[in-house]
């Protein structure tokens, strides 16, 4: 029981890297749309907004059919991709995390958003004022200032992640070793007989796997918490 | 005296139903902007400091164009180098008070560093202060972190909106005096936002009044506070003459200090001053009475001799007299004597001030304006 089987091991590790993956390109992306849409007025706003939001409210099969059709080496993206390049993220790790990233961008987006929109513009303006040009200001003050928000951007980004199901089966579907994610690997163990206590075993590991990332990141925002002068 | 203003307005700004049309320009040392609020002190800041732009105008500082309508000119706030104080001192929560003030260092002009980290510190009294957050500070050491904060960053001009708003009212006369004490020490001109006419008095050498979202006046304190018709905006119960004397003897046996002022002399109680310090002295015009002849056998130590230049009559008991003693001075006496003795603009009275009634409120070291002026 306290020994991982190697098929175990596969699915936590390949999740952790999925999901570590669609957060680090979410991360830099998720700030710039969280900025755009705290501090900008444009017209077509709501509908970027909307868009953002999407992943967040269509079933996930949807993201997943929309990317295959997209990126599939058929796909308008994905058969450009392949025929210049010969690069194909389709059915592969990759894939999975591309899709991860998708639907864990809303959530990630909301968190950062408000956090930005929760920052004292007269503080940018004072450094304004103390001779900082606009690159500067971000960098030291804004931020620091939103960096509670980004934290709790980056782990619900990562939990959502790691329990991501719908787009990944449809999109890069269920090959051991490639795309088997923690899920995935849970949902076929259900699938053959006599798999429950294999099913039981990873229904635990991704119940403690969860406690330790929410632990870890509590005690990383108090901390980070702090160091803001909160 | 100086040549080129330190200060020079021409701006309109609309925001919403409010606009804000001012037009004036002051000289150096320290420049109040009196009124109340919402008479625009704050915007007018604002577009001073390039943190809102205005519809049109010019703005000059120390010579610098800082905005230009005419010419497509707008310097961005961050290249305008005014140092600014906020009413809220904005210091930044996640940095020590050190990082605090070395914020804007690093964007002065290596060749510009007038203003020394060490003397700076000192002169605030916040030595002790600099490796804590800014979250542990009283609302006193906030405002003075920040007043250094923005003296660090070498700016060409102080500007300081209503520091004292988040400040103790035990605590406000200590900023006072640090702030004396800049206008003093440093060689750098300031503008205060106030709506408390004791600080304008104590701390200004020009003021600028505004009022309803223009400068209804702007000139030295002394010529603004002898002007019967801003008493409205001036404040009634503050009513009272400024005049800017020399210190020029002690009297130890009374305890009394001689002061001279045109060519008048002013007894007040002792102060701690030596003889030649340049001061400015507030006589409240409740304090002033006046005399058809030359009293005889008074205890009142003050007697001017001088002409009635302008009489207002209130709608209630009282009327404010504005007379020329050499400098402007002001009386308010209640309508029954304006008429029992029959006073007229022209007619030659005698003004009595009580020294007792001069108190150290009353005074304000005066700047090198007036110094130089005297």
């Amino acid at each position: 029981m306290l020994t991982l089987s190697p098929l175990e091991m596969e699915a936590i590790g390949l999740s952790l890297k999925v999901a570590s993956m669609a957060v680090l390109f979410c991360l830099p992306l998720g700030v710039l749309t969280a900025w755009v849409l705290a501090r900008c007025e444009f017209t077509g706003k709501s509908l970027l907004n909307g868009f953002v939001h999407l992943p967040l409210v269509v079933p996930p099969v949807v993201i997943g059919y929309l990317l295959l059709v997209t990126f599939g080496r058929n796909g308008v993206v994905g058969g450009w991709l392949w025929q210049t390049f010969e690069i194909s993220i389709a059915f592969t790790w990759k894939g999975a995390a591309v899709a991860a990233g998708i639907m864990a961008f809303p959530l990630m987006v909301r968190a950062i958003r408000l956090s930005i929109e929760g920052v004292d513009r007269g503080l940018e303006d004072a450094a304004k004022t103390l001779g900082a040009p606009a690159w500067w200001v971000f960098l030291t003050i804004t931020l620091p200032l939103i960096l509670p928000g980004i934290l709790t951007g980056v782990i619900l980004a990562f939990a959502r992640s790691l329990g991501e199901f719908g787009a990944t089966i449809t999109f890069v579907s269920n090959i051991p070793g490639e795309t088997r994610t923690l899920p995935l690997a849970l949902y076929s163990l259900t699938q053959v007989p006599d798999g429950e206590a294999g099913a039981m075993r990873l229904v635990v590991i991704a119940v403690v796997l969860a406690l330790i990332a929410l632990v870890a990141s509590e005690a990383l925002s108090r901390r980070v918490a702090r160091q803001v002068g909160r | 005296m100086t040549t080129s203003p330190s200060v020079s307005i021409d701006v309109k700004r609309r925001l919403g139903t409010f606009l804000l049309d001012v037009n004036f320009s002051a000289e150096g040392g320290l420049t109040a902007f009196f009124g109340r609020s919402g008479s625009g002190k704050t915007s007018l800041v604002n577009l001073l400091a390039g943190l809102d732009t205005p519809d049109s105008g010019s703005i000059k500082v120390n010579g610098a164009t800082l905005f230009d309508s005419s010419s497509g000119i707008n310097l961005p706030a961050h290249k305008r180098r005014l140092g600014y104080v906020f009413q809220d001192s904005r210091l930044f929560p996640h940095m020590s008070v050190r990082q605090n003030l070395n914020y804007g260092s690093r964007f002065a002009p290596a060749g510009d560093q007038r203003q020394d980290f060490d003397e700076i510190i000192t002169l605030l009294g916040i030595t002790s202060l600099l490796e804590r957050r800014p979250n542990s500070l009283s609302g006193g050491e906030k405002q003075r972190v920040a007043i250094g904060r923005a003296l660090l960053a070498q700016p060409r001009l102080l500007l300081m909106d209503e520091p004292l708003a988040s400040v103790d009212a035990g605590r406000k006369g200590e900023i006072i005096s640090f702030v004396e004490n800049l206008r003093d020490q440093l060689n750098i001109p300031i503008v205060y936002v106030s709506h408390a006419m004791n600080e304008v008095i104590r701390l200004a050498d020009t003021m600028v009044i505004l009022d309803g979202g223009t400068a209804v006046a702007a000139g030295g304190v002394e010529d603004i506070m002898s002007r019967l018709d801003l008493r409205p905006l001036t404040g009634r119960y503050e009513a009272g003459a400024v005049v800017a004397a020399t210190v020029k003897s002690h009297d130890e046996t009374f305890q009394l200090s001689r002061l001279a002022f045109a060519d008048k002399t002013l007894w007040v109680p002792r102060l701690n001053l030596d003889p030649g310090v340049a001061l400015r002295v507030r006589i409240r015009a409740r304090d002033v009475s006046l005399s058809h002849n030359r009293p005889q056998g008074t205890s009142l130590l003050n007697i001017f001799e001088g002409k009635i230049t302008e009489i207002v009559e209130d709608h209630e008991s009282q009327a404010e007299i504005l007379l020329d003693i050499g400098v402007p001075l002001i009386a308010r006496i209640t309508r029954k004597s304006l008429a029992t003795m029959g006073l007229r603009t022209g007619d030659s009275v005698f003004a009595m001030v009580k020294s007792a009634a001069i108190d150290r409120h009353s005074m304000g070291m005066a700047g090198t304006r007036i110094r130089n002026g005297l």
